[in-house]
């Protein structure tokens, strides 16, 4: 499913004292199957764009188009729960959310919400289990016994039983150790390509966004700042620390490089291996002239 | 490789100034219940007065039991737990936290409050100290992280980061000895962190003070003095960050990352660009590769 955003505004409070423009007048097209990113500072509306996705909020303004459903002001689609039914949201700390008694209920609440058959709910949680990295033997434990890595994995697992088109991930491996951060990204990002899922990760991470977008969308005061592949935002060091973000690390380092030797090396979102061999390359060439 | 080894014991002991020993850990292990795992398996180290040390491990790896047992709020079954000389004990466990600040994860959890100055006056009232000593401290604390304009402000009218520095002052309101800083950057953004980080590195030098920070994050690694690694419960390395980070494999082995830098280094050698120096940071790998390019 693709989405698309023409000319949104969303205003807190509307009408009273303490009305707040979270976005302002954002427009932008994903394609279906691509991987965005959006990235920004606390307070530049991140967060509200995320609850356009699935119709928790409504526009003030403009129109937001998801697939076939359109969302405007004055309209919601009939069949809201179907649209939140293809659009899965791994909100921030997602275990907060976790209620059940065991683990199988838990991750099976929201298939269930949408009507799908118990047969059809544990075939998906045997082919979740292993891809989030748990083990079956947790399926009838409490999910409060587990630790804060499992919890999290649980929340994920209950969000992709619903089978969704449209993953939305807010900060998903916020608070994780380095192993795990890695784990669940690549999760997602495998899930992505396997499935042909449209994926929007909302992060601070530049090196994540660097490593698995395709597009990078950066909002500022509620207004889209920049927009464009991760290659060209990312070397846009100046407009980048005008609104206090950092550039990648790789980034920073190909700058600082280029000042000490004069000689350039393009940022074209190689490995750090790669760029081992291209500095390889331009100063060995150097020692044999 | 071995003259690598060689300069990184070189810069590791020098220039390190003799200091009294502050926090002694032996042989302590630790587990939440009789039928419970070890959580911490036969645990010694030491930390020095005015010392940074750096705890690092994957989630479970008893880093943030270590930061419990140092100021009581868990007991060892066994071993012993010295800070400032005193043995960490039932009678002596409020003498101790008067010496053993604080600062957890949760911007939130923390603020306790109506307003920033109630805030860091909480700890203090708690001690008893005077109203006027308690003004001055205030003001003073506030001052070193940097939010004596916001006295009055409420809580939720503060970003993560500035919550955060407010913690720290409340706890360096009662003049502690060492602070701990228990994954405190973890969820604030990236500017957030930085705040975090230029605070506590500009108060630890004007107060003397021990600092323990308990972290995933790489760059906060390599600002301190040490960096102590821990894995399934026991003290799997202790040494300078560059020595730490020089055992990239081993590391990955156990769940840990290594700095951008550091991988860089690791990936030139295999390019066959010989590093001498396990560089810390950019610069020091650009003089590196300076050095060696100019030399051609």
């Amino acid at each position: 499913m693709d989405i698309t955003f023409k000319n949104v505004s969303y205003i807190y409070q509307q009408g009273s004292p303490f009305a707040h423009k979270a976005l302002d007048d954002i427009s932008f097209h994903i394609p279906t199957g691509k991987f965005v990113a959006i990235i920004g500072h606390t307070g530049s509306g991140k967060s509200t764009l995320l609850q356009h996705l699935n119709g928790l909020v409504r526009p003030s303004e403009g129109e937001v188009s998801i697939g076939d459903y359109r969302l405007t002001n004055d309209e919601k689609p009939d069949n809201l729960k179907k649209l939140r039914s293809k659009v899965g949201v791994v909100f921030q700390y997602p275990e907060h959310q976790l209620f059940e008694e065991t683990v199988a209920k838990d991750i099976a609440f929201g298939p269930e919400n949408f009507g799908v058959d118990k047969a059809a709910i544990n075939e998906r949680i045997q082919q979740i289990l292993p891809a989030v990295g748990l083990g079956e033997e947790l399926l009838e434990r409490s999910p409060f016994d587990l630790s804060g890595g499992q919890m999290r994995r649980v929340a994920i697992a209950g969000v992709l039983a619903t089978q969704p088109e449209v993953l939305v991930l807010d900060e998903p491996t916020a608070g994780l150790d380095p192993r795990g951060q890695k784990e669940i990204m690549e999760m997602f990002y495998n899930m992505h390509q396997e499935q042909g899922l449209t994926t929007v990760l909302v992060t601070h991470s530049m090196e994540d966004a660097v490593k698995y977008a395709d597009h990078v969308l950066i909002l500022n005061n509620g207004g889209k700042y920049m927009e464009g592949a991760p290659e060209d935002v990312f070397t846009r060091s100046d407009a980048l620390q005008e609104v206090q973000l950092d550039v990648p690390e790789i980034v920073q380092f190909l700058t600082r490089f280029e000042e000490r030797f004069g000689k350039r090396i393009p940022f074209h979102r190689q490995s750090i291996g790669e760029l081992a061999e291209e500095m390889e390359r331009l100063l060995g060439r150097e020692k044999t002239r | 490789m071995a003259v690598r080894a060689a300069m990184q014991t070189h810069t590791a002991r020098g220039g390190k100034a003799v200091r009294k020993k502050l926090i002694e850990f032996n042989n302590v292990s630790f587990r939440y219940g009789e039928d419970q795992p070890w959580v911490l398996k036969n645990c010694s180290f030491e930390i020095d007065e005015k010392e940074w040390v750096a705890i690092i491990g994957h989630n479970g790896s008893g880093k943030s039991t270590i930061a419990k047992l140092l100021n009581g709020l868990l007991f060892p079954q066994e071993g012993e737990i010295i800070i400032g000389g005193k043995p960490v004990n039932q009678e002596t466990i409020w003498d101790i936290r008067k010496n053993v600040g604080m600062v957890f994860q949760n911007p939130d959890n923390q603020f306790v409050g109506t307003t920033v100055q109630d805030d860091v006056a909480f700890g203090m009232e708690n001690r008893g100290i005077e109203r006027e000593e308690m003004v001055r401290r205030i003001d003073e604390n506030l001052s070193a992280v940097g939010m004596q304009d916001y006295r009055q402000t409420e809580p939720h009218r503060l970003s993560g980061g500035q919550k955060q520095r407010v913690a720290i002052a409340s706890v360096l309101a009662i003049y502690p000895q060492v602070l701990i800083l228990d994954e405190a950057t973890a969820m604030l953004d990236p500017s957030g962190r930085k705040e975090i980080m230029e605070t506590v590195a500009e108060v630890q030098m004007q107060k003397d003070l021990s600092l323990i920070t308990i972290t995933h994050d790489l760059l906060e690694v390599v600002k301190a003095e040490r960096v102590l690694v821990m894995n399934e419960g026991e003290v799997w390395g202790e040494a300078a960050p560059r020595d730490i980070f020089s055992r990239k494999k081993e590391l990955r082995g156990i769940g840990l990352d290594v700095p951008f830098v550091a991988q860089l280094a690791d990936e030139l050698e295999k390019a066959g660009i010989t590093i001498t120096k396990e560089p810390l940071n950019h610069a020091e790998l650009l003089e590196e590769l300076w050095t060696l390019h100019s030399r051609t």
